[in-house]
Order: C-alpha cells, then sequence, then structure tokens
C-alpha cells in the first residue's frame, strides 16, 4: 500500500516535471516562430518574395517576346497599363477573352497576344520546381498583386460569367474523385485541424478565407521560392493524386474565384509567408 | 538509461497527460441530411471542367476526373448523403470488400508503421514507382505514441486495439474500414484504400496489426 502510494506519487511527479519540460518547449518553439513572423512584420522588406515583386516589374516594362512589346498595354481590368489596384478586383470577364481570368490567367493572355509568346510553351513548366526562383509570369503576378497590397479584395463578380465561376469553383470544391477520393473539402471544410502538424484552414468560412487567400502570392520557406495562387492549386491536386491543372484552365479560374469570393472584404497582403 | 528512461516517461506523458482528441463523427446514414441534391447540370459542368483541366493525364488517368457512384453521390451531398443514399454506399461497399485467402487479419506491425508513415505513392511525380504506396495515416490520425508529428483530421487511434480488448469482431471491422471506409461510414473523408487499389491485401493487415496487436506500440 505504501509502497504503491510511492510509486503513485513518483509517476505524479514525473508526469508534471515532464508535462510541463515538454509544454516548455512547445511554448519555446511557439514564441520563436512568433518571434520570427514579428520581426518580419517590423521589416516588411525582409521577405525574399519582394525581390521577385520587383523582378516582375521589371518584366512588365521591359519590352519582350517575339513581338518585342512591353506589358504596359496589358489590362487587367482597371484600363492598360493600370496596375495599381487591379489584383484587388480580380477575377473578372474580360470581353476581349470571352472568359472571367484570374491575375495569372490574364498575364498569360497578355503574354500570348501581346508580346507573341507561344501559350503552350508558357502552360508546360509554368511552376518552380523546389529552390528554383518563380517563373516570369509568376514574378509579374506578384508584382501585380504586391500593387494591391493593404486593399481589400473588391472583386465584383456580379457579371452572369463570373457568377458562373464562383458556382462551379464551389462545386468542384467538394468534388471528389481520384484514387484517394479526395476533395478540396477533405482538408479545408473543417475548423482547427492539421494534417500531420500543417494547420489547415477551412476555405468554406468567410471569415477563415478573409484571414489567408490576400496572402498568395506567398514566399515559401520550405520549397524557397514565391508559390503563386495558380501554382498552389496545382500542388494540391498533385497531393489528390490527380493529374498536373493547366495553368490558366477553366477549373483553376472557377476555384479561385470561388476562394476570392469568400475572402470578399479581407485584406491582401503579398506576398505573405508560408512555412 | 536515462534515455530510456526519459523515453518511458514521455510514453507515460503522451498517454495520459495529452488530452486525446474529440473526434468529429462521421455523419452516418441515421442522420437526417439537409444538404440538397446539387442539380445535375452543375455536375456536369463541373465533369466537363475537370475532363479539360488535365490535358497532360495519361489515358490510363482518366479514370482518376471521374467519380464512381459513391463519389459522386457524396460530392452531391457534400459528405452528408440522406439515409437512403447512405445505406446503398454502405451496401455496394461491403458487397466489394476481399478478405485473405486464409482468413488471417492479423499481419505484421512494424511494417505496419512503415506503411502507416509513408505517403508515397500515385502522385505524378511518383512514376515509374520507386516504392510500395503508402497509406499515410499519421497525416490524419494519431497512433504510436512515439510519433509526435499527426495530423487531427481523423479521430486519435491510440489505444486502438486496447480499448477494444483486441476482439475478434473489432479486428474485421478495422480491416474492412481500411479496406473500404465506406461500408462503414458512408462518405467518409478516408480513402479506400483496398478497394481503391492504394494498398494491397498484406499491406491493410499489417495495418491491422499496428491498431490490433497488443505488442503494437499504439497500445503499449
Amino acid at each position: 500500500m505504501r509502497l504503491g502510494h510511492a510509486l503513485l506519487l513518483a509517476a505524479a511527479c514525473a508526469l508534471i516535471i515532464v508535462s510541463s519540460a515538454a509544454r516548455a518547449q512547445n511554448d519555446e518553439t511557439e514564441r520563436a516562430i512568433e518571434k520570427y513572423r514579428q520581426m518580419l512584420k517590423e521589416d516588411p522588406w525582409s521577405n525574399p518574395g519582394l525581390l521577385d515583386a520587383d523582378r516582375g516589374e521589371a518584366l512588365w516594362t521591359t519590352p519582350r517576346g517575339p513581338k518585342n512589346v512591353s506589358l504596359e498595354a496589358c489590362d487587367l481590368g482597371k484600363g492598360a497599363g493600370q496596375v495599381d489596384g487591379a489584383f484587388a478586383e480580380l477575377p473578372r470577364y474580360f470581353a476581349d477573352a470571352g472568359r472571367v481570368m484570374d491575375v495569372e490567367t490574364r498575364i498569360l493572355w497578355c503574354m500570348e497576344k501581346l508580346q507573341g509568346f507561344d501559350r503552350a510553351d508558357l502552360v508546360r513548366r509554368p511552376h518552380p520546381a523546389m529552390g528554383q526562383s518563380v517563373k516570369e509570369l509568376g514574378a509579374i503576378a506578384t508584382y501585380a498583386a504586391s500593387k494591391s497590397n493593404g486593399m481589400k479584395y473588391s472583386a465584383k463578380l456580379d457579371h452572369p460569367k463570373e457568377k458562373e465561376a464562383v458556382t462551379l469553383g464551389e462545386t468542384l470544391f467538394y468534388r471528389r474523385s481520384g484514387p484517394f477520393d479526395f476533395a478540396c473539402a477533405t482538408c479545408h471544410e473543417a475548423t482547427g485541424l492539421r494534417i500531420r502538424l500543417q494547420g489547415l484552414p477551412r476555405l468554406s468560412s468567410r471569415e477563415e478565407a478573409r484571414k489567408v487567400v490576400g496572402e498568395w502570392p506567398a514566399y515559401r520557406v520550405s520549397t524557397s521560392h514565391v508559390m503563386t495562387m495558380q501554382h498552389r492549386l496545382y500542388d494540391c491536386y498533385w497531393q489528390m493524386r490527380m493529374p498536373e491543372l493547366e495553368l490558366g484552365s477553366e477549373v483553376s479560374v472557377a476555384l479561385i474565384s470561388y476562394l476570392t469570393s469568400q475572402a470578399a472584404g479581407g485584406e491582401i497582403a503579398s506576398p505573405g509567408l508560408k512555412r | 538509461m536515462r534515455r530510456a528512461a526519459d523515453a518511458l516517461l514521455l510514453n507515460i506523458l503522451i498517454v495520459f497527460v495529452v488530452v486525446p482528441i474529440v473526434l468529429v463523427p462521421v455523419i452516418v446514414g441515421a442522420t437526417v441530411s439537409v444538404a440538397q441534391e446539387a442539380p445535375t447540370d452543375e455536375a456536369a459542368k463541373a465533369d466537363a471542367a475537370i475532363k479539360s483541366a488535365f490535358p497532360s493525364a495519361p489515358a490510363d488517368w482518366q479514370s482518376r476526373l471521374v467519380p464512381d457512384d459513391t463519389m459522386r453521390a457524396c460530392s452531391a451531398h457534400r459528405d452528408s448523403p440522406p439515409k437512403a443514399v447512405a445505406e446503398a454506399i454502405a451496401q455496394r461497399a461491403k458487397a466489394g470488400i476481399s478478405y485473405p485467402a486464409d482468413g488471417k487479419l492479423i499481419g505484421d506491425w512494424q511494417r505496419g508503421e512503415t506503411i502507416a508513415q509513408s505517403g508515397y505513392g500515385l502522385r505524378f511525380t511518383d512514376y515509374p514507382p520507386r516504392a510500395p504506396n503508402g497509406g499515410n495515416c499519421y497525416a490524419c490520425h494519431r497512433l504510436s505514441p512515439q510519433e509526435l508529428s499527426y495530423g487531427t483530421l481523423g479521430p486519435s487511434l491510440l489505444e486502438y486495439g486496447k480499448a477494444r480488448k483486441f476482439g475478434e469482431a473489432e479486428t474485421k471491422a478495422a480491416y474492412e474500414k481500411i479496406y473500404d471506409s465506406q461500408a462503414t461510414f458512408p462518405c467518409s473523408n478516408m480513402p479506400r484504400f483496398g478497394a481503391n487499389r492504394v494498398l494491397t491485401i498484406e499491406q491493410i493487415k499489417d495495418l491491422v496489426a499496428l491498431l490490433m496487436s497488443p505488442d503494437s506500440p499504439v497500445n503499449k
């Protein structure tokens, strides 16, 4: 009885010591990450993604492609060459293209139609491998997004084609297929849950979507490059065991339209910084 | 010696101190569904859009783009199927389960742990295959207490077998859940590892061992 008591007491003490040690270590890790975030906030110029925004600006103004023209005649929705605030109002319907476009799909269209680049070349390997810089199209998108930094998402999404895109995006969000039976909703339809240690936003919640969607394009520390929203979706489908999602496809534009409508009113803080 | 003691203490800590995650139960057929059937033209539009969004998909990947009857129903009902739909899903799934020829459902828990850790397989960067497919169980579940990097999309499976007294019926139920989760929980988020040929019957037995063996770390 006394031995049992002593053992119990010892075990209880050990539990308390170990649990507080583990908790302390957890707290320490959390604090370190929080400090890192805080330092980045205090010095926004420390985000490596800004180098790509600068690169994108140079690419925007430099005459390039078979037609040797700059993108300054490209209309992102607010008039030719008007970049300030244009990203905040995308996706939108473009009458000249006859379809709804997000920022990357629009830049792709301008590179093809204005500069004469071959679309097939641009969509063949559109995203960087680990450690590579974001491709030119992505750098230009990063530049465009940074020019709406601090603004709120205000895409109208009231044109019939825009409404159609949002509805399609929502349907796709819940659509399950492939050998793992995954949909976007498999991971992004619950609050506060994780894959391994990675937290997952519930994107069907406007409140949660507002907090995260505006951070894309974002610099991703684990792959050391800027990842655009089209790339983000491509990577999701890779994980879902689906084939390679084409940049500028109706599916990608519809999902971005849905996410943007969910994030309406949320602040744009791009390039964000991700794990 | 010191390390062993530390490890033991850590085990005790994890088993008793860390509060098990309250799981969100999968909504089964008994629940009255409020989800509305999506108009078929919405699903048809999505099918057409998906068909053209993956132009580089090889011919033998085309089937991945098309949901089967079960996934079509789950998508339409946003994973909350009405009772009749849920029953049909479960019935179809049950009928499709294959069992090991020798009737033995428990394999090797150590191999099971490797399968549970691995997320390899079936992604377009995984070809030609360099390793067996994994089950990636830790992405969503807590299993062995030593593994702290576990997800919470699924319920904690810590002490799974112990809590079920290592029962025979429970062992069969575990096999069936892994083989085809839809047989037990219609519109579950969990992949149908056996039915979709992600894992082999031998691999599923190894995972059953990880859950149901008394000497598996899951039950220690």
